[in-house]
């Protein structure tokens, strides 16, 4: 069982529907235990990253996350789910993030030429392999909807050209954090979410 | 490379089946909305937008069952808009896998909802769809359907939205919705420079090159269509490799899933 880890707002279906239809069953949850049980665990993209972190504490979600990315279990963050894999955020200052990945996450400064937030479609140029991104090609386009952006030290496995080249994708063995949706981003989406389904279940049957 | 040129085909939805309006008067049934949204995201399609004109008192749960029927099957994004007047319906409709919801007249009776939604959702789930009419100084905010004049002025309007957060601005063009005459590329041009946030352009377009000339002379984010598409007298593939001749950047066409599932 795959749990969406449900902070309390926004659309959290979409990412249930996403993997239904390459073969994932998910629950949206907060339950603590439910989340230590889970066979993979993603956090989606809802929410701004203070609201995100207050929710990880108040129904108590940090300890089995860092649990649960201890021993393996398969952790895909997605938009402000993947931002929350990194330290924290200029977003909110005061809210720490989980800190799985070196890295900060700053705001994007709009001007003449750049409108922020990012909205739309844009290529992945890959610097590096995971798993999950076995079916992933160079180039390929996926739906961005974004403000902030990590600033990752170390893990950038794909970056985007907007207003210079941004981290938007960053992980290591076992987990995975994609600043754009995969859950909106048509078939590209839909092959990434299918490789981490996969990895889900060689991950249960170990 | 960089942010796509989008292409957005709008279906007008009537208890799920699309129609088309001519100048906003005088509707004809083109199709299943749902069969209509999977062609268009076959064809490159980069977002949707469904407008409910659904009148009835039941309008309200048939949108949402809409909402998630539409996210059982599309994996791209999708907005929602027509008669929407409360965050607490927005809400539902984000809460099945609407991307989006987009208010126009019940923004301008009660502004504050703009900014209700944009708090408890996010800006980028916030889409402000103004219809704009040419008048004696520039344009003028038309409300129901492009029945009643407000006196307000487009620019003002769109700024004012977008400060209270609105994420993006379709922007339709009364004086061109259904005369084929191309985008209004002055209104989109002058509302695209005065806010900073995406502004979809919409209404007039006929041809490939009505979307090239949106894209090359005004700031537009994207281009919003729905009779060229739904009578197949221009393929968005089509349009598509105008604009990308053109030196417009475009989402390619993607790679087919193979096997759907795992």
């Amino acid at each position: 069982m795959i749990a969406i880890v449900d902070y309390g707002v926004g659309n959290l279906a979409s990412v249930q529907k996403a993997l239904a239809a390459v073969g994932g069953e998910a629950v949206l949850t907060r339950e603590p235990a439910l989340l230590a049980s889970a066979d993979a665990i993603v956090l989606p993209g809802v929410g701004n990253f203070g609201h995100c972190s207050r929710e990880f504490h108040r129904f108590g979600l940090a300890e089995p996350l860092r649990t649960a990315r201890a021993c393996g279990v398969p952790l895909l963050g997605i938009c402000v789910g993947m931002q929350m894999l990194f330290a924290g955020s200029e977003e909110d200052a005061g809210a720490p993030g989980l800190g799985f990945l070196p890295g900060m996450v700053v705001q994007m400064r709009s001007s003449a030429d750049l409108r922020v937030p990012q909205i739309g479609w844009n290529a992945l140029h890959l610097s590096g392999a995971h798993p999950w991104l076995a079916e992933t090609r160079d180039g390929d386009h996926f739906y961005f909807v974004h403000s902030y952006v990590p600033v990752a030290e170390t893990n950038v496995l794909a970056t985007v050209e907007y207003g210079g080249a941004r981290c938007a994708v960053a992980g290591s063995e076992g987990i995975l954090g994609v600043q754009f949706h995969p859950e909106k981003s048509g078939a590209n989406g839909l092959r990434l979410l299918r490789a981490f389904v996969r990895a889900t279940r060689v991950a249960a049957a170990a | 490379m960089t942010l796509s040129k989008r292409i957005i085909p709008c279906l007008d939805v009537r208890n799920g089946t699309v129609v088309k309006s001519v100048r906003f008067v005088d509707t004809r049934d083109v199709g299943d909305a749902i069969e209509m949204a999977r062609r268009y995201d076959r064809e490159g399609a980069d977002e949707l937008v469904f407008l409910d004109i659904n009148a009835s008192h039941e309008r309200r749960r048939t949108m949402v069952e809409f909402a998630s029927r539409v996210a059982d099957q599309l994996f791209i994004p999708f907005t929602v808009g027509g008669g929407i007047d409360s965050a607490d319906l927005a809400g539902e409709i984000l809460r099945v896998g609407a991307d989006k919801v987009a208010v126009n007249s019940g923004a301008v009776r009660n502004a504050a909802i703009i900014t209700e939604i944009a708090s408890r959702y996010g800006s980028q789930a916030c889409v402000l769809s103004i219809d704009a009419r040419k008048s004696a100084s520039g344009w003028e905010v038309v409300i129901d359907g492009g029945r009643v004049p407000t006196g307000r002025d487009v620019i003002a309007w769109a700024c004012e939205g977008a400060e209270r957060g609105a994420g993006e601005i379709l922007l339709n063009s009364i004086d061109h919705d259904g005369t084929k005459l191309g985008f209004d590329v002055a209104l989109t041009g002058a509302v695209a420079l005065a806010v900073s946030v995406p502004v979809i352009a919409s209404g007039g377009a006929s041809a490939a090159s009505d979307f090239v000339r949106l894209f090359r002379e005004t700031g537009a984010a994207a281009g919003l269509a729905a009779s060229i598409f739904h009578y197949g007298e221009h393929g968005i593939a089509e349009i598509k490799r105008a604009l990308a001749a053109a030196g417009v950047p475009v989402r390619p066409p993607e790679r087919p899933l193979e096997g759907a599932t795992t």
